[in-house]
């Protein structure tokens, strides 16, 4: 509460700098896939950090900046539904239910993956904890508003997550052979087995349940003015309360069919839903219990074969979902991955053979709605927010690129920019460098570290 | 409608007699030798291509394919890949790709290739015909191997067994992708970041690991003066035996150099022990051009699709390193690599795509992964164009392949068509049907 009052003022300052505070824009000869209503040839405004027109026509109000959108394409922004960009932290391992831990807390606002990614046209991604735990910690909504700070990058008002995991990495852990999070044969962390798996989840909501009733208990005390003392507050099992009262989403990273059906099973007897399957590569296989369960999906568009769960994995998955009734998306959980969904996007046409929109929604809506957003993004649409993307070819083509990415109608990138403001940073960068260089030594001419690697910790 | 079609196709040429004679009439002809032929022809015969051009008559004896509205090229090569040596990435027993050792130019990477792999037909479905698959090691890895991906056998399969061989360039830090690292880990005092020795102790290390190297190539030089004195009881040595035709100048060594420095460091390596080298996943080799044009070096890229190797380096680098190499007139091609997750030489052709995207000409890019890879490797005498003479290595095509909406209709190997199907396809009309 006093972070969110925090956030207002931080908000209500920057609005009177330049927040919300961007020229109307109106590309105008373009043509607009909108992906929920057609495909326009045409103009689209955005004002007021809205899209503020679609049409034929549309007039350029007074002081517009007006682009020439002939040859060229525009779209919705790209909604990411798993990414690990920004997290300064990516696992709690230490245990198997991290539910109390949240990656909101370890935003790096400057990691340099958020403007790749917006070059590669995102500008919504869900970042999430890391797959070590049978229950990981919360998850964040985010937009790639590149040089604001951690607070400014979070979704407004988005409902938050809290990451589960199933299969070969919550239990990785127990294995005495050892893992990628660190535990010694001596110190072998349950579960071991995808039966260990439901079992620790079981017992947590188990425990959640108690826990609810203890403080209904204690609130109906207090309603009926009786003595009453309050159960210890279990930040852990607050966020498994709220995923029982409807109020955080479950996003489950899973692989094979088994494990998705046992977490439907838990989910059903708890009460709760899922509100999406992460990776699910052979969701292809139970489409129509994901689909029951009403449950979203978010998936690789070709990758397989890199550990046994994904042996059996299709890149006619995201389509047999579709067409089996599943609300499908396309991830990264990768910061290069990231750069280019929209290619991912058009695998799907070649595999599966899904319409170039139903494609470009694996991206766009289909993720909004997952993340419970599609009022605010996810489609060109007068009303929503102004998150666009300029491209100067169709964005499934191989050979097209981004040039232009705005959000909340203020633009973000821009490649023209970025092009022209080279040489001033190669000079920035020489004299930095060069101040830095001990006048014998020249250490400071070293490359610098690269990024902690971060494979085997999330997929 | 479009996908029945596209499924029944390859189903009714996998149901009729092998046959690797054939003419393909009136579809547009990419050659790669040359301008694109529209309405042309090729004919095939025994596995090799004996005419293409336009107007050709039709033998009597050739069942005919008719190409109308249909594009071929010949199938695509991917110049440096595992395919074949790795099944699943994180299962120790599926891989063959990497020796105890950091000297093994005596190991041949199609002795472990599994012509079973489930990666071959998925592979093969993008339109890849060729591979240079290949070892990898702290320093030498082995040989390099040339092969088709249809086959019985490993033998069957095989172009070039020696195409070449692996070596790595010790670096200095752990920079880029995948560089191996010039450090002493029994020393314990390097401290830096990430348990990285200091720069100083790294330099000596990488100074220790070049000598190291470079005294190997000179016992292989030492060996061969030995050898050919024919000494009486000479006893061959397998690994400085396998060298002789790196020092001879007559097979390449493929370098694994990413970042400037290390390209450098691997053209003054070759000047000085005067062999012929392909640079690999070189990452900045567009820093590099004047020398690298100068030593009329070729270079496989690897893939396209990377993050940047620095935190401050433009957002599209490893986007325009080809269009910058295609612009200095050097002679490249491109190699999926280890891949992101694992295999990945299916997408090759979209990672051609990209670099079109960012400067590189489409049919320049095709070029990379048909012509200059055969060249590069030195089979483009057999392969990489369409040309009489060659291998009936083609693909029939809707569209550009190159894009990921492209669908190859037909996949010729040899001449012998080459079924379309693979264990993901599979899978697909299995759970398609799931009632």
């Amino acid at each position: 509460m006093k972070r969110f009052g925090i956030a207002c003022l931080l908000g209500a300052a920057l609005s009177a700098a330049g927040w919300g505070a961007d020229t109307p824009v109106l590309i105008q000869n373009a043509t607009i896939l909108t992906v929920t209503n057609g495909i326009v040839k045409g103009s689209i405004l955005l004002q007021d950090g809205k899209i503020a027109a679609i049409g034929d026509k549309v007039l350029a109000p007074p002081g517009a900046k007006i682009i020439d959108g002939a040859g060229k394409y525009v779209m919705p922004g790209i909604i990411d539904c798993h990414s690990h960009i920004m997290a300064e932290a990516i696992n709690e391992g230490s245990v198997s239910v991290s539910s109390m831990v949240g990656i909101d807390d370890v935003l790096n606002p400057e990691d340099i993956a958020i403007y790749r990614a917006l070059a590669g046209g995102v500008t919504t991604a869900n970042i999430l904890h890391g797959s070590a735990n049978s229950i990981g910690g919360k998850t964040v909504v985010t937009k790639m508003r590149w040089g604001r700070n951690a607070e400014e990058m979070k979704f407004e008002g988005a409902i938050p997550g809290v990451k589960f995991a199933l299969g070969e990495n919550p239990k990785r852990a127990g294995s005495a052979q050892g893992g990628g999070f660190g535990a010694a044969p001596a110190n072998l962390r349950y579960p071991a087995t995808r039966m260990g798996v439901e079992d620790v989840i079981r017992e947590a909501f188990n425990d959640a349940r108690a826990y609810k009733a203890s403080w209904a208990a204690y609130n109906a005390k207090v309603a009926r003015k009786e003595v009453a003392i309050p159960p210890a507050r279990d930040l852990k099992l607050d966020t498994l309360v709220e995923v029982l009262d409807g109020k955080r989403f479950v996003h489950a990273h899973c692989y094979r069919q088994d494990e998705i059906l046992m977490l439907i099973h838990v989910a059903d007897d708890y009460g709760f839903k899922i509100r999406t399957f992460q990776h699910v590569l052979e969701g292809y296989k139970v489409a129509k219990e994901i689909a029951a369960h009403g449950a979203g999906a978010s998936t690789f568009a070709d990758w397989w074969a890199y550990k046994i769960e994904a042996n059996d994995a299709i890149p006619y998955n995201a389509a047999i979902m579709m067409k089996k009734g599943v609300l499908v998306s396309l991830n990264s959980d990768d910061a290069e991955l990231m750069r280019h969904l929209d290619k991912e996007a058009a695998k799907t046409v070649k595999y599966g053979g899904l319409t170039e929109t139903e494609a470009l929604s694996l991206i766009t809506i289909n993720p909004a709605k997952q993340l419970a957003i599609d009022k605010r993004v996810g489609s060109l649409e007068v009303g929503k927010d102004a998150d666009v993307l300029l491209y100067d070819a169709h964005p499934l083509s191989n050979f097209s690129k981004v040039e232009k990415v705005w959000i909340d109608g203020h633009e973000y990138f821009d490649r023209q920019d970025d092009l022209d403001g080279r040489p001033k940073k190669a000079i920035e960068k020489k004299a930095l460098t060069d101040k830095a260089a001990p006048a014998a030594g020249g250490r400071g001419a070293q490359p610098a570290p690269q990024s902690l690697p971060q494979e085997g910790l999330r997929k | 409608m479009k996908s029945i079609l596209f499924w029944l196709i390859p189903i009714a040429l996998s149901a009729a007699p092998a046959d690797d004679s054939f003419m393909i009439k009136g579809a547009t002809v990419h050659t790669m030798a040359g301008a694109e032929m529209q309405n042309g022809s090729v004919i095939v015969r025994n596995g090799k291509i004996i005419g293409v051009g336009k107007n050709l008559a039709v033998p009597k004896d050739l069942k005919v394919i008719d190409g109308k509205g249909m594009h071929v090229y010949p199938g695509m090569v991917d110049a440096a890949t595992e395919v074949g040596l790795i099944e699943v990435n994180s299962v120790r027993e599926s891989l063959d790709t990497t020796e105890i050792g950091k000297y093994n130019p005596q190991l041949v990477a199609l002795t472990a290739v599994n012509p079973s792999s489930e990666h071959i037909p998925v592979t093969r479905y993008s339109g890849i015909t060729t591979v240079a698959t290949m070892p990898e090691g702290q320093v030498i890895g082995g040989q390099i191997s040339l092969m088709h991906l249809d086959g019985w056998t490993t033998d069957e399969m095989g172009i070039k067994p020696r195409a070449g061989l692996q070596m790595r360039m010790p670096v200095i830090a752990a920079g880029g992708r995948g560089g191996f690292v010039a450090s002493d880990s029994s020393d314990g005092g390097g401290g830096g970041a990430f348990g990285r020795p200091s720069f100083a102790e790294a330099k000596r290390n990488y100074d220790k690991e070049l000598a190291e190297l470079s005294e190997f190539f000179e016992s292989a030089r030492r060996y061969k003066q030995a050898k050919d004195a024919k000494p009486a009881g000479f006893k061959p040595d397998l690994k400085l035996e396998a060298m002789i035709p790196i020092i001879e100048g007559k097979e390449p060594v493929m370098v694994t150099a990413v970042k400037e420095r290390e390209i450098r460091e691997a053209i003054a390596f070759s000047d000085k022990q005067k062999i012929k080298i392909i640079l690999c996943d070189a990452g900045e080799a567009n820093k590099v051009t004047k020398e690298i044009k100068e030593h009329n070096i070729p270079v496989i890229l690897g893939p396209v699709l990377e993050l940047p190797s620095s935190e401050d380096a433009a957002y599209d680098s490893p986007f325009t390193v080809a269009a910058d190499l295609h612009k200095a007139g050097i002679l490249f091609s491109l190699g999926s690599l280890r891949g992101k997750t694992n295999v990945d030489s299916r997408n090759l052709p979209f990672q051609a795509g990209q670099a079109v995207a960012f400067g590189l000409p489409p049919e320049e890019a095709m070029k990379a992964i048909t012509k200059n890879a055969a060249d590069i490797w030195g089979v483009g005498d057999q392969i990489g164009t369409i040309e009489e003479g060659k291998w009936a290595d083609l693909m029939v095509t809707d569209g550009n392949p190159l894009e990921a909406q492209t669908n190859i209709r037909q996949l010729f190997i040899k001449g012998k068509p080459v079924d379309l199907s693979n264990k993901q396809r599979d899978l697909y009309e299995k759970y398609l049907n799931r009632p």
